[in-house]
């Protein structure tokens, strides 16, 4: 703390210093998720190893080789294994002008949490790059910042760049190839600033809901569904203030980026940057490990690859032919087979007749004799029997897999689990030496709860038990091991029931491909809805134009149509409480308000209002036409400064007409006889004016005969009007 | 020494992330880091040949080690080697002349050798390691000093012509180290230089109104362009762009802007163009002892291209990319695999890389090598700044430049 501390203030005193600020980077090497628990109950995220080089490395070299010269490590979870392992690697010590300090934090549960914390630091000084410890890119960040600090110059109110990089989802699944649900971004194509951001999209209903202001205020803007979001921001500094202020910021898109669109009151603006020919990508769950393994080693990331020893600590690689890379050391039976795009790491022997293809061996690894390794990612020092079957599984460091064990597509064998023989761990199994924490507990958003809780509040096993499971090298594991059967004789661990969603995520997020049984669903589901829906697939372009007025005529009459609708409710309703006694002058505040909110005219508030006033009039008790006539003719002259208010121009007044007449036609019938009556009476209580009558009498000239029946009814009093203003002429 | 390790460090990082490439920029960044590293080195009493050789050997080892397919970082590595030895042998040669031991007779040599023996440890320990190596002149001549200075003093007992032996031991260290600088200095001016001598030999090779294709981006290629353009010889140059990193379009450039008649073809076209060119001329990554080249990739096309249609396949180079290695297995093992959205941008076909729904192999794969291997007999002449040299000679230049002990480059565990 107070070397940090003395670090601001060196950097805020020095002149220097203050002309050109070094470049910083806040690391979350914290995931605040619990997608690859159960590893990440023993080791955090960040340590995971990534084609044998942990994950952080990969973040930090890119950091390292994108300039950035100081490095905020936030570690949350298991702060000390991250906070260790940096001290021993070599960014700690390395010549040169890039640093890693580690933050250490333990009661932040989201990334808003851990940016507040920073912010309490007061270490950032300037524009700063926002990545998780996860991130695995090779982009150069020049021309991102430059276009930052420029667009930041112009708009402070510009405040991030997010990096995005184009990548198809799979029509069928909608699904990323990170294993993601598909990302749906607006983005003005001319700025470039991000308009719409929406990442749980769902997928049952093939449309969105863009704010109708989104489309006004922008005269184009581009829909995108195949854009990648690769997790890596340029901050300004305002963000981290922006997180302090909204304190229930805490994920970094699903609240910060969201609640900076919809807020317009502050203004502030995300902008995105687009990467062409570099690779960008973070590992969100163990589908996206698996992608990214497979891109590593398909040298999509380069210079991070294996046989390049970015990270100095990996022992040299050698690549051969068809994307094999083997360490110096490795003890390879002359019958055993390594197929394309494997590697193999130093020291791990491999019985005789074993096949490996498209897999990761760790180091120090021993393999028997017949065992097939498919698609599989195998870390350091597991120990794998003869006869052993592997497909698409994850192998975690000092598992020990007896003979013959069988490993369907998708298990997870979490630290140092042991199989018996002949045991077939079903697809999508977790397995871990740590029992399964309670519901409650994995319902927060935490990668790892404390190092305690995890184990004690586990409601099914004897503690007993659960000391001898840890115990890495059980004695006579067979003797009170009831509880661990599934794993089998001497086997040790716990397999986990899959979480509420099921089997049906288990499949999205899982390392092993997607069943053809599933595809095949989704092929099936796909075409159905092609058949029913085929407009609204065709609204959604992939990245395709919307064109202003082509959207927006198109929902505004519907909606228009159940606006006026409530309006003229609201308005009734406010009328009723009038007669309730509520203050007429409060009153035309009220309609007025009510106007605005839903944006009416006038003539429409003249309208409803008198609408309203016939209904009143209309709802006392009358017996003749001649008695409604009466009441009509006393509602009116009670509400007649009410109803002068609305009636501004002769426009309203002739709505008012327009709408007596529609009521006359249509919901109140009654009135019909009456009409020309009442017209009279309007005229008399000066509610309408001569002109607008006959502006109304010359407007229905030209009408059908049935619209020409309150006219003609009307005629005789027409004409006196006609003739009383000719009189007035001469 | 601290700072000097310091220097190491950095440049060794530089190569693993590959910060620095290409052979002209790394070899003189080696060159220029041996001279720092032995001008930094405490000079021991005795054999401080040995003790050069073994400090410039155990740098030497990390830098091949963090890019072993720059060969040219090699190259220097076993060029300041065999500087040192040289300078060590010469000076060898005027201390015994100044100490007026007769070196000229090799039967006194030879009488030396038999005495050895029978004097210390120390000596048998010399004897030892100098039998290990090949018993060459140079070796020879090399252990003389050391074991005649070593076990004198207590054996003669005569104290003033130890005295005087080991101060002017010193003023020959000292020498000799400021001779190998000088040495190294040299080499620094010549790796800056072999653009200009190379290209001095332009007019020799390019005639009038001569058709010159070329593929990608060599600055050697260039220069020489340039230097027979400037002596006024008109002839106009193909450039094949040199798929996929395209630097045919910069050399393109390069050459318009100085007056040159430039036509820019695909790779693909180079047979379609080859009957009308006169001389094929291109760059190299490196030169191997059997006058093989390793070249940008798509060379090795042009130089059969150039086979088929009997026109001279020339190949321009530095003396600093000459490689003392044999190449085995070129393809694989002196190659280096490249970034594939170099071939095809991965937004566009991130669809086929879908390993969920794709059961889980990768079906599609993007190789993208740097380098290719063309073997001796495809390459007509090549220029270096030395001259022009066939490939079969290049075994000799070689035998010039290196030492044999140093093809192997790695510390002695005896030492």
């Amino acid at each position: 703390m107070a070397q940090k501390k003395g670090h601001r203030s060196l950097s805020s005193d020095d002149p220097e210093e203050l002309a050109r600020v070094p470049l910083q980077a806040v690391l979350l090497a914290d995931s605040f998720a619990t997608k690859f628990r159960p590893i990440t109950l023993e080791r955090p995220k960040v340590l995971l190893p990534l084609v044998n080089a942990p994950m952080i490395d990969y973040t930090l070299a890119w950091l390292e080789s994108v300039g950035v010269e100081e490095a905020f490590v936030f570690c949350c979870a298991h702060s000390q294994q991250v906070k260790d392992y940096l001290n021993k690697s070599q960014w700690m010590k390395q010549p040169g002008t890039f640093t890693v300090q580690p933050i250490e934090s333990h009661d932040s549960i989201s990334a808003g949490d851990a940016l507040r914390v920073i912010y309490n630091l007061g270490v950032i000084c300037g524009d700063f790059v926002l990545v998780s410890g996860d991130t695995i890119s090779n982009m150069s960040l020049k021309e991102a910042l430059q276009e930052h600090k420029e667009r930041r110059k112009k708009d402070p109110l510009a405040v991030m760049t997010m990096v995005i990089k184009h990548s198809k989802p799979s029509s069928l699944t909608h699904q990323t190839r990170l294993g993601n649900d598909e990302i749906l971004m607006a983005i003005d194509p001319d700025t470039k600033e991000l308009l719409y951001y929406e990442d749980k999209t769902d997928q049952s209903q093939r449309f969105i809901t863009l704010d109708k202001m989104l489309l006004a205020s922008t005269p184009t803007l581009h829909l995108h569904n195949d854009k990648q979001d690769c997790y890596i921001d340029i901050c300004s500094p305002e963000v981290l203030s922006l997180f302090t202020d909204n304190f229930d910021y805490q994920h970094l898109r699903r609240h910060f980026v969201k609640g900076l669109l919809v807020d317009d009151l502050m203004g502030y603006k995300i902008f995105t940057h687009e990467i062409h020919s570099s690779y960008a990508a973070r590992i969100d769950n163990f589908r996206s490990y698996d992608t990214i393994s497979k891109d590593i080693i398909q040298r999509w990331t380069y210079p991070m690859v294996p046989d390049v020893q970015y990270f100095g600590n990996c022992s040299q690689m050698k690549l051969d032919r068809l994307g094999i890379y083997k360490a110096p050391e490795v003890d390879q039976s002359r019958t055993a087979q390594i197929r394309a795009f494997s590697l193999i790491g130093n020291g791990t022997a491999i019985g005789d007749h074993s096949v490996i293809s498209n897999s990761v061996i760790g180091q120090s690894c021993t393999i028997g004799r017949n065992v097939s390794i498919q698609g599989s990612y195998i870390w350091d020092n597991v120990i794998i029997e003869d006869d052993c079957k592997l497909s698409h599984a994850l192998v975690c460091d000092g598992v020990h897999l007896r003979a013959g064990v069988v490993l369907e597509p998708g298990v997870i064998l979490s630290f140092k689990v042991e199989v018996g023989q002949k045991i077939v761990i079903p697809a999508y199994s977790k397995v871990s030496l740590l029992p399964q924490p309670s519901k409650q507990d994995s319902d927060e958003e935490l990668e790892y709860a404390d190092a305690n809780s995890g184990v004690v509040e586990s409601p099914s096993i004897t503690s007993i038990a659960n000391t001898r499971n840890v115990d890495p090298v059980p004695d006579s594991p067979d003797a009170e091991h009831s509880d661990t059967s599934e794993v089998g004789i001497s086997g040790v661990g716990y397999i986990w029931s899959t979480t509420e969603g099921g089997h049906e995520e288990e499949w999205r997020h899982s390392i092993a491909p997607i069943p053809a049984e599933k595809l095949m669903e989704f092929c099936l589901s796909a075409h159905t809805d092609l058949g029913v829906s085929n407009q609204d697939v065709n609204s959604l372009p992939a990245s395709g134009e919307l064109q202003l007025d082509s959207e927006s005529t198109g929902f505004d009459d519907g909606e228009d149509y159940k606006d006026s609708a409530d309006f003229e409710k609201e308005v009734e309703a406010t009328f009723q409480r009038v007669l309730a006694g509520v203050n007429p002058e409060n009153v035309i505040l009220e309609i007025n308000s009510l106007r605005l909110s839903y944006d009416m005219s006038h003539a429409d508030c003249a309208g409803s209002l008198f609408y309203s006033i016939m209904k009143s009039a209309l709802s006392a008790p009358f017996s003749s036409n001649r008695e409604l006539l009466l009441n009509t003719g006393k509602e009116l002259s009670r509400w007649k400064d009410l109803l002068k208010n609305c009636l501004k121009t002769i426009d309203e007044e002739i709505e008012v007409l327009l709408k007596f007449e529609e009521m006359c036609l249509e919901t109140t019938k009654e009135f019909a006889p009456l009409f020309s009556a009442i017209l009279n009476h309007l005229y008399e209580k000066d509610i309408l004016s001569e002109d607008a009558i006959l502006s109304w009498a010359e407007e229905k000239e030209g009408a059908d005969e049935s619209d020409k029946v309150f006219v003609k009814q009307s005629e005789p009093f027409l004409k006196w009007l006609r003739e009383a203003s000719e009189d007035e002429d001469d | 020494m601290p700072d000097v390790q310091a220097l190491v460090n950095d440049f060794v990082l530089k190569l693993k992330r590959r910060k620095i490439e290409g052979s002209h920029a790394s070899a003189q960044h080696t060159a220029e880091l041996l001279r720092s590293v032995i001008s930094h080195q405490r000079m021991p009493y005795t054999n401080q040949a040995g003790a050069l050789i073994d400090a410039v050997k155990a740098v030497g080892e990390q830098l091949i080690a963090a890019n072993p397919v720059e060969l040219a970082v090699g190259n220097i590595v076993r060029r300041v080697l065999h500087i040192i030895r040289e300078e060590d042998l010469s000076s060898t040669a005027t201390a015994i002349e100044g100490l007026g031991l007769s070196a000229g007779s090799d039967d006194d040599d030879e009488g030396q050798h038999e005495d050895r023996p029978a004097l210390s440890a120390a000596a048998l320990a010399a004897a030892a390691r100098s039998t290990l190596r090949a018993p060459s002149l140079q070796t020879l001549l090399e252990d003389i000093p050391d074991s005649a200075a070593a076990p004198q003093p207590p054996s003669s007992g005569g104290d003033s012509e130890g005295k005087s032996k080991s101060a002017d031991k010193n003023i020959r260290s000292r020498k000799l180290k400021h001779d190998v600088i000088e040495a190294i200095n040299e080499l620094i001016q010549d790796i800056d230089t072999c653009h200009e001598q190379i290209s001095e030999q332009a007019v020799e090779h390019i005639h009038q109104n001569e058709v010159i294709l070329t593929l990608g981006r060599s600055r050697t290629v260039k220069e020489f362009l340039c230097a027979a353009k400037e002596k006024n010889r008109s002839f106009r140059v193909f450039v094949a762009e040199g798929a996929p990193r395209y630097q045919g379009h910069v050399l393109a450039k390069e050459l318009v802007s100085k007056g040159i008649q430039t036509t820019v073809i695909t790779d693909s076209a180079v047979f379609a163009m080859i009957s009308r060119v006169n001389m094929v001329i291109v760059g190299a990554h490196a030169i191997m002892a059997n006058g093989g080249v390793i070249a940008p990739v798509g060379i090795n096309m042009v130089a059969l291209a150039a086979q088929r249609h009997a026109v001279p396949f020339v190949v321009v180079a530095g003396s600093h990319k000459l490689c003392p290695l044999y190449p085995h297995n070129p393809e694989v093992l002196l190659n280096d695999l490249k970034c594939p959205s170099d071939l095809l941008d991965f937004g566009e076909f991130s669809d086929c890389m879908d390993f969920g729904s794709h059961g889980g192999s990768p079906l599609l794969h993007v190789v993208n090598p740097a380098f290719d291997y063309v073997p001796p007999k495809l390459v007509s002449l090549f220029i270096t700044d030395t001259g022009g040299h066939n490939p079969s000679y290049m075994y000799r230049l070689i035998a010039d430049y290196y030492s044999a002990d140093d093809l192997v480059v790695k510390r002695r565990s005896t030492s």
